[in-house]
């Protein structure tokens, strides 16, 4: 095994397209446990904690630009306000000590259906940078998950950072473990309301083969929402809206019985969640007077 | 390859290390550092828990390349990095007055007057004959009020759990009981139900505040 280590991002393009079956190692969380246990036994690991920009972010214009290394830790400290999603989903990824290490470009990287940042970045939209010695593009979330725990990335790219819009509305992610810490979630789900384009995006952890979004609840939730004028009205959703809503999110998963739940169990979770977390995005909506401004802009 | 790194002070040097070796394995089987326990190998339990560049993290999950360069502290350092905070807290370093309060230094007295430079810690930790394989010196604080609460039981849990209750207080001089369960949460003990574990900490924070303000 070789251990390389790149000082910088030109660098680390250039080893890994040297060494296209080379595996990155950020915060170590992932790869070291395979490496521990005999899991996995690369050529060639490519240590980018000397590469600094990756744990820097960029937060003053309308997206934030959070490089793939910042640690959980820094994105619940530094970026709740423009990030809530992500941050309150980072706050249930393992441990203080994980979330000192670990990242978003981990999680993207190993794309595990179980990755706690993936419902969250779903539902805000992101798009993750990613950059070869070919050059840098840009995947929309969306489209990044492409199987179990594998991804988009060509062999010779690194993830360089998540491009993430800041919200524009209250943003929601709820998971459900056997315990508060070193969970890893039975489900998950993330919920944004973006009051600026009048849409709501979802995002499911843990129940399907990849994340994913509950299409078919968005737009119903969408469409309901525009009929009852409850943007601009900010009236309670109706239950029977929510109930709808959450019914739709549950039949979007496409889960399977494992160790940590069983299928049916993860299916009716995950309406709970999108219930619950519906209810408490609204009401804050509802809160902030946003809803009250328009409605007396637009009399 | 050959990794070069500062554990608990003193520069150090490890051979002929493994490229997907973990930091752990070089602290306990290279350096001598027995410390730092080795139990999941997968990040669960918090036992292998050291401070790189201050930052607690489990060694089992960090690559040794990594800690290249770096400054790492493992359980055999904590009474000297009291030691440490505590000068500092003292105005050693010119810095003037403690400003969080997390120093303390009951049961790891200052053998030396405040205003002694900081960097002299440094060089006394680098001696040979100090704490840095456990087998002199006095305890750090926290170490002692694990003792009087009697939060250890078979003990295998309690060197992670000290690094990690160490950089809280140091952080957070006056924590809540929610904090304490939020800091010690990576941390898994199987004897004592945390119950004398949170005391222990407790007792550490009361004892560091009633330091800072004497």
């Amino acid at each position: 095994m070789d251990f390389l280590r790149p000082a910088s991002w030109e660098e680390a393009l250039a080893a890994k397209a040297a060494h296209p079956g080379a595996v990155p190692i950020a915060g170590g969380t992932d790869v070291m446990v395979e490496i521990n246990f005999d899991h996995r036994r690369p050529e060639h690991l490519l240590d980018l904690n000397r590469v600094e920009e990756l744990g820097e972010w960029e937060a003053d214009g309308d997206t934030v630009r959070l490089g793939a290394s910042v640690p959980y830790t820094r994105i619940m400290e530094h970026l709740r306000g423009p990030l809530p999603g992500l941050a309150l989903a980072s706050h249930t990824v393992a441990s203080p000590q994980i979330r000192n290490r670990g990242g978003v470009g981990g999680n993207l990287g190993t794309a595990s259906p179980a990755g706690d940042a993936h419902p969250a970045l779903l539902a805000a939209g992101a798009e993750v940078e990613v950059a070869s010695v070919r050059g840098t593009r840009r995947i929309p979330i969306d489209d990044f998950y492409t199987g179990v725990k594998r991804n988009a990335l060509a062999a010779d790219e690194l993830i360089r950072a998540v491009h993430v819009k800041r919200a524009s509305g209250p943003q929601q992610f709820a998971k459900v473990g056997t315990r508060n810490a070193m969970v890893i979630a039975v489900c998950a789900f993330g919920l944004a309301l973006h009051p600026d384009t009048r849409t709501v995006r979802t995002g499911i952890g843990s129940a399907a083969p990849t994340p994913v979004r509950a299409r078919a609840a968005e737009d119903f939730l969408n469409a309901a929402l525009e009929e009852d004028r409850l943007w601009d009205s900010g009236r309670a959703v109706p239950p029977s809206v929510a109930e709808e809503f959450a019914a739709l999110c549950s039949a979007a998963c496409n889960p399977i019985d494992d160790v940590r739940g069983t299928a049916g169990y993860r299916r009716h979770a995950v309406g709970v969640l999108a219930r619950r977390t519906l209810t408490w995005t609204w009401e804050a909506y509802r809160g902030t007077g946003r809803a009250a401004d328009e409605r007396g802009g637009a009399a | 390859m050959r990794v070069s790194f500062t554990v608990n002070g003193r520069p150090q040097e490890a051979d002929d290390v493994w490229e997907g070796e973990s930091l752990l394995y070089v602290l306990r089987e290279r350096l001598g550092l027995p410390g730092s326990k080795n139990a999941c190998e997968q990040g669960e339990c918090g036992s292998c828990t050291v401070r790189l560049d201050g930052v607690p993290v489990c060694s089992c999950l960090v690559a040794a390349g990594q800690a290249e360069g770096r400054e790492v502290v493992t359980v055999e350092g904590l009474a000297d990095l009291a030691e440490r905070r505590a000068r500092r807290c003292a105005g050693g370093d010119g810095s003037g007055s403690c400003a969080s309060g997390a120093c303390g230094t009951s049961g790891a007295p200052l053998d030396e007057a405040p205003g002694v430079p900081a960097g002299d810690a440094w060089s006394r930790a680098a001696r040979p004959q100090d704490s840095q394989a456990g087998g002199g010196g006095g305890l750090a604080p926290i170490q002692q009020a694990f003792i009087d609460a009697g939060a250890v039981q078979c003990g295998f849990c309690t060197p992670g759990l000290l690094v990690a209750a160490d950089e809280m207080l140091e952080r957070n001089p006056d924590p809540s009981d929610a904090d304490i369960r939020e800091a010690l949460s990576g941390n898994l003990c199987r004897c004592t139900g945390y119950e004398k574990i949170m005391d222990a900490v407790r007792l550490a924070a009361a004892r560091q505040a009633e330091e800072a303000a004497r």
